[in-house]
């Protein structure tokens, strides 16, 4: 399974650490009740088919992928940075400093 | 018809080519008394003990492939008890009793061999938390015996024990009464055994949705299929890795199971090696071999969402290095199949066995990839939950509700990740 990952290019997904369902949100601590944390942690979807979760970049540049993902083909549909360092990889894009041969390389 | 000396000599004797089929094929009916989704291990156990214990008989199974065509079918075939967690220990200890006379009760060789599993011990360590294991399996009435280096060494002749080995082995736990059983033979002994107290196995028949009361929409009363509808005020759930889209037919949208792979691995024959089931302790890996001489083997998950029967090399590679590690004389031996298998992992390891909000409906599920060696015992509790509309003391622990009541049963300790089993 290959993950197109914005970054570094399409890598093998040994590379990178699966860490849950992105589908889900994490409720606001300060305004929630027992069931929606409870929803938060244990209660999924788990769909056949598009879905999305999050891959840790682990032996690579170390960002966080929002992966869109088939679970039914295991087709890689796309993937996202999350966090900070998606603005700042576009900027980053927009003045040529990203690898052109990584740039080339991602799907 | 029962299988006896004198059925056997009879049929030898006219060529074998006058034996009863094992199980009708019928049409469907109207209407049951109950209806369970899913002809795997588990659907058909419980049929059977509703059935027999509780003395319902107009009832189908509804299997959308072909009779133990999943994963009753696809698994390493180990049977143990080992564990420590109260529930746990108790409804799986109540499943090896039942598999220590299955073949009797069902007239069914389902060829159960306690050959015993041994998990091994890489450090001191962890000797300590399988003596804390094996006193709590004691202290709830299952066997376990803390066995050393030269106990395992001579146990399991193959196994590189040297000090040189990538994980030097210091001991084991032992389960003798653990060990394997010819899986597909369990889905067909159930199926016969079903099939002749008058359960109605249909193969081929999708659950397609759930038909609910038109006064009260939270009963459900019947469910529409590939064949038509059929109607009945208990319909049972046991699906495995397809436990969520099912269920969400029914309006059950989320539950605490996520679907991952798990893959399993078959070596070509060779001469006995190894007589006994042995687990790895630095990693995860467990292995016999079979009665036709090919090792069986598996590891952990993928890791992944996946509804895919099949994985990925990453995991090959893994479980492959991790058997060589263990038995360096199998490094040229060549893999003669491997597969995935579809495994309904919940959130803290353990099973679900029970009543659902809507009246009428129940779930078995959330079996992780330790599901086969449950078989009976499954199929006792889920009958006698549908049943008695209330679960049996084996299972009470089993609820759906517990993930948001703090009762989770956690056995291995890792908190809310689908990763256990």
């Amino acid at each position: 399974m290959l993950i197109p990952c914005p970054y570094c290019g399409p890598r093998d997904s040994s590379e990178f650490t699966y860490s849950g369902d992105a589908t889900v949100t994490r409720p606001d601590a300060a305004n929630t009740t027992i069931e929606d944390w409870s929803d938060y942690i244990y209660q999924r979807t788990n769909p056949v088919g598009v879905h999305q979760d999050y891959w840790h970049h682990v032996q690579g540049c170390r960002l966080l992928l929002k992966v869109t993902r088939n679970t039914l083909t295991h087709e890689v549909s796309g993937a996202e940075i999350v966090g900070p360092w998606q603005n700042a990889l576009k900027s980053q894009s927009q003045s040529g400093a990203v690898n052109s041969q990584n740039k080339d390389g991602a799907a | 018809m029962r299988y006896n000396f004198l059925s056997l000599a009879a049929n030898a004797l006219s060529g074998n080519k006058h034996w009863a089929k094992a199980w009708r094929s019928p049409d469907p009916k109207p209407e049951y008394d109950a209806i369970i989704v899913g002809g795997g291990g588990h659907g058909l156990a419980t049929a059977y003990y509703l059935a027999k214990n509780h003395g319902l008989t107009n009832i189908a199974v509804l299997e959308k492939g072909w009779l133990g065509g999943g994963n009753v079918g696809r698994n390493t075939t180990i049977v143990r008890s080992n564990y420590q967690m109260p529930a746990n220990s108790k409804f799986y200890e109540h499943s090896m009793k039942l598999w220590e006379g299955l073949s009797q009760e069902l007239n069914y060789n389902v060829m159960f061999s306690q050959r015993g599993i041994i998990n091994l011990a890489h450090t001191p360590g962890q000797m300590d938390t399988y003596a804390r294991r094996g006193n709590a399996m004691r202290m709830n009435g299952t066997d376990a015996e803390l066995i050393g280096r030269d106990e395992v060494a001579a146990r399991v002749p193959g196994l590189d024990v040297t000090p040189n080995a990538r994980f030097p082995i210091v001991g084991g736990l032992l389960q003798s009464r653990g060990g394997t059983a010819r899986h597909d033979a369990v889905a067909w002994g159930y199926a016969r055994g079903a099939d002749m107290l008058g359960v109605d196995i249909i193969q081929n028949c999708e659950v397609t949705g759930f038909v609910f009361d038109e006064n009260d929409r939270n009963k459900v009363v019947g469910v529409e299929t590939t064949r038509g509808k059929i109607g009945s005020k208990k319909v049972g759930v046991a699906v495995a890795g397809h436990t969520g889209h099912v269920m969400a037919m029914a309006g059950l949208n989320k539950l605490p199971i996520e679907s991952h792979v798990l893959q399993a691995f078959v070596t070509e024959p060779i001469k006995p090696l190894l007589d006994t089931v042995v687990t790895f302790g630095a990693g995860h890996f467990y292995i016999s071999q079979s009665d036709k001489g090919g090792l069986v083997f598996g590891g952990d998950p993928d890791g992944y969402n996946s509804y895919a029967q099949r994985g990925n090399l990453p995991m090959i590679e893994e479980v492959s290095g991790i058997a060589l590690a263990l038995f360096p004389n199998a490094s040229r031996l060549r893999l003669l199949r491997h597969w995935g298998g579809i495994m309904d992992m919940s959130m803290d390891g353990s099973p679900i066995i029970t009543k659902t909000p809507k009246d009428g409906l129940y779930l078995n599920g959330g079996w992780c990839y330790g599901g086969f060696k449950a078989t009976p015992a499954s199929g006792w509790c889920f009958a006698h939950t549908i049943a008695n509309d209330q679960p049996h003391e084996y299972n009470a622990a089993f609820t759906l509700d517990r993930f948001n009541r703090g009762t989770t049963i956690d056995e291995k300790g890792i908190g809310p990740v689908p990763r256990a089993h």
